[in-house]
C-alpha cells in the first residue's frame, strides 16, 4: 500500500490553463436524468443543495468498477484486488488535488460530511476537551454541525457557544472574535450556509482563530460544489464535504485533516484495515489515512466521487464558478420581481442557494404547486431549525442551483411562483 | 379539474385562509400538540370533553394550507360527536386521503371532509391532512407528549 506523493506542480499548472468555455447545453447532455418529464413537464431540478444529479461519467465509473474490477482493497494478492486498490487510492489522490491538500494521507474517506464532523468531534474534540472547555459554532449551521458538538459537550461538561448573525444571515465577526477565548477548543463553521447561501468570511475566521491557537473545521458540504477549494490556501485544520452534493454518489464523503493533527488523534472506529498488528493484548494501528477507515470502505463510492471530481476538473472549476455566479445573479433578480416574495440571506455574500417565502403561502404548498410544474425545490427547515427560529419563520422554500441549470429554467421558476400566488390568492 | 385544483379546492383554500374554531379554549380539559418535523407544521388542539362527548374544540398553530384546513374542518365535523364517532370518521378520512375509499356511500358519509379526496394523488401530503386527527386522538387519550407524524 502506497499513497502517491503529491505533485506540487499540478495546482500551478491548473491555474495557468486557458479558461475553458462553458457550454451548458453540452453539460446537460451529460446528466441522463434531466431528459425526463415529470407530470408531462420537462424536469427542472433546483434541489441541488439537498443532493445533486449525477453525470453519466460517474454512473459509468461505478458500473465499470462493479463489472470489471470489483474486489476488496488493501488485502487481496490477486489481479482484481490490485486493480480495485489502485482505483480506490487513485480516487483519494483525485480528491487531494481537488482540495489542493499537500498529501493524500490527509484525505480520509467517510460516509458523508456528517460522518466527517462526527469523526473530528469524537477523535479530536474528545482529546483534551474538559469541563469548562468550549466549542464554537455559528448561528447558521446545519444540524450535522450542531448535534455532534452538543453530544460531545454534554458528555464532557463543556459548553457549546454560537456566533450570532444579523438579519441578513451574515455572521457578526466582532462577536466571533469576542467568543474566541482561551477556553475555545475548536471552531466548527459552515463555509457556505445550506439554509441561506451565505458565504462566510472563512479566511478571516481562520486567521483570527489561529492567532489564538484555536483550530478550525469547515463544513464544505455546500461550498465544494460551487467554489474552488484550497485547504492549504485557507489553512483550515479540517474540511469536510459530501460526495452526493458534488455530483458523486451517496454514502461517500471526505474528511481532510492536517497530517500532524490526524497523526495525534486516536482512531474513530476499530476494525479491519485500520490496524497493523492485532493480538488479544494489544493492537497497533495503521498509518494515515487508513487508521480512520475501519472495515471495507465504500470502494465504488470513492471511485464514483473520483469520477465526479474528474468531471468538474474537465469542465474547469473557474468556468463553473463563472457560469454559476452569472446564473445565480439572474435568479436573484428574477425572484426579486415576483410580487410578495421575500428572499432571505445576504445581499452580497449569497451563493448557490435562494431561500424565500411567498407572501403567507406555506412553503410546502409552494413546493407542491412547483412540483406539478415539473420544478423540484425544497420546502422545510433545511435541517437548520435554529436558522428558521432566527428568521422567525417555521420553514422556507429553497431553490438551489447546479452547473446544469439554465436561465430558461429560472424563468419557469419565476412564472410558476406567480402561478402559485394566483392559486392561493 | 387538474390534480392541483383537485387538491386545493375552494373550500380548502377558504379554511386555510380563514380557519374556523381557531384560538384558545380556556374551558378545555384536554390538550395535545402535533408536530410534523419534516415541514415544521405545529398544531395544538384544545378539547372540552364531557363524558365521552366532544362538547367543544378549538385549535392553534401554523402549517400549510392542507394541514390548516384539515384542522379547521375537523373542528367543525367533530363538535358534539362522541369518541367512537370521531374514531370512525378518522378511519374513513384516512381511507379517503390514501385513496382507499370503497364506495360513494363511504365518501358521502364524510360530508364536507370529502373535499380532501384530492390528497391521495399527493402521497407526500397525506401527513399534512392527518396531523390534526392524530393530535385529536392524543388529546382524547390524554397523551400530553407531542405527537409527530414520523
Amino acid at each position: 500500500m502506497k499513497v502517491r506523493s503529491p505533485a506540487a506542480t499540478e495546482s500551478a499548472a491548473r491555474k495557468d490553463a486557458a479558461p475553458a468555455r462553458f457550454d451548458v447545453a453540452a453539460v446537460r447532455k451529460d446528466f441522463p436524468i434531466l431528459a425526463q418529464r415529470v407530470y408531462g413537464k420537462p424536469l427542472i431540478y433546483l434541489d441541488n443543495a439537498a443532493t445533486s444529479q449525477k453525470p453519466q461519467a460517474v454512473i459509468d465509473a461505478i458500473a465499470n468498477y462493479y463489472s470489471e474490477s470489483n474486489a476488496n482493497v488493501h488485502r487481496a494478492v490477486h489481479a482484481l484486488g490490485a486493480r480495485a486498490t489502485e482505483a480506490y487510492e487513485e480516487a483519494r489522490e483525485k480528491v487531494r488535488r481537488f482540495l489542493n491538500a499537500g498529501d493524500a494521507r490527509e484525505i480520509i474517506f467517510v460516509r458523508s460530511a456528517t460522518e466527517g464532523i462526527n469523526l473530528v468531534a469524537r477523535s479530536f474534540g474528545a482529546q483534551g476537551l474538559a469541563r469548562g472547555g468550549e466549542i464554537l459554532i455559528t448561528a447558521m449551521e446545519h444540524h450535522s454541525n450542531i448535534v455532534p458538538w452538543q453530544l460531545l459537550c454534554e458528555e464532557r461538561g463543556a459548553r457549546l457557544r454560537v456566533v450570532p448573525m444579523n438579519d441578513d444571515g451574515e455572521l457578526l465577526l466582532d462577536e466571533y472574535e469576542k467568543l474566541l477565548t482561551p477556553r475555545t477548543r475548536l471552531v466548527a463553521a459552515s463555509h457556505l450556509s445550506n439554509a441561506l447561501g451565505t458565504l462566510n468570511p472563512v479566511a478571516r475566521m481562520i486567521e483570527l482563530a489561529h492567532a489564538r491557537g484555536v483550530p478550525v473545521l469547515l463544513d464544505g458540504a455546500q461550498a465544494a460544489p460551487h467554489l474552488p477549494i484550497d485547504v492549504r490556501g485557507l489553512d483550515c485544520d479540517f474540511y469536510v464535504f459530501s460526495g452526493h452534493k458534488l455530483y458523486g454518489p451517496t454514502g461517500i464523503g471526505v474528511l481532510y485533516g492536517k497530517a500532524a493533527l490526524l497523526e495525534a488523534m486516536p482512531p474513530y472506529q476499530g476494525g479491519g484495515d485500520m490496524i497493523r498488528v492485532v493480538t488479544f493484548e494489544k493492537t497497533t494501528f495503521n498509518d494515515l489515512p487508513w487508521k480512520f477507515e475501519a472495515g471495507t470502505p465504500h470502494i465504488s463510492g470513492a471511485i464514483g466521487l473520483g469520477a465526479a471530481v474528474d468531471y468538474l476538473e474537465r469542465i474547469g472549476r473557474t468556468a463553473i464558478e463563472d457560469y454559476e455566479s452569472g446564473l445565480f445573479r439572474y435568479a436573484e433578480e428574477a425572484l426579486a420581481r415576483v410580487p410578495d416574495l421575500v428572499l432571505f440571506g445576504s445581499k452580497t455574500q449569497r451563493r448557490g442557494v435562494l431561500s424565500f417565502n411567498l407572501g403567507r403561502i406555506h412553503p410546502h404548498d409552494v413546493g407542491t404547486v412547483l412540483d406539478r410544474a415539473g420544478i423540484a425545490i425544497r420546502a422545510g427547515h433545511h435541517c437548520a431549525q435554529p436558522v428558521m427560529d432566527r428568521l422567525g419563520v417555521t420553514a422556507t422554500a429553497r431553490a438551489s442551483i447546479a452547473l446544469f441549470n439554465t436561465r430558461e429554467e429560472i424563468d419557469r421558476l419565476a412564472e410558476a411562483l406567480v402561478e402559485a400566488r394566483r392559486v392561493f390568492g | 379539474m387538474s390534480e392541483l385544483a383537485e387538491l386545493y379546492q375552494e373550500l380548502i383554500l377558504d379554511h386555510s385562509k380563514r380557519p374556523r374554531n381557531f384560538g384558545p379554549l380556556p374551558e378545555a380539559n384536554r390538550h395535545a400538540n402535533g408536530h410534523n418535523p419534516l415541514c415544521g407544521d405545529k398544531i395544538t388542539l384544545h378539547v372540552l370533553l364531557e363524558g365521552d362527548r366532544i362538547r367543544d374544540l378549538r385549535f392553534e398553530g401554523a402549517g400549510c394550507a392542507i394541514s390548516t384546513a384539515a384542522a379547521s374542518l375537523l373542528t367543525e365535523a367533530l363538535k358534539g360527536k362522541d369518541r367512537a364517532a370521531a374514531e370512525a370518521l378518522f378511519a374513513r378520512f384516512r381511507e379517503l386521503v390514501t385513496g382507499k375509499v370503497e364506495s360513494e356511500d363511504a365518501r358521502r358519509a364524510l360530508g364536507k371532509l370529502a373535499v380532501f379526496g384530492g390528497v391521495c394523488e399527493f402521497p407526500m401530503r397525506v401527513k399534512c391532512a392527518t396531523l390534526a386527527w392524530h393530535t385529536l386522538l392524543a388529546a382524547l387519550d390524554k397523551r400530553e407528549e407531542s405527537i409527530t407524524t414520523e
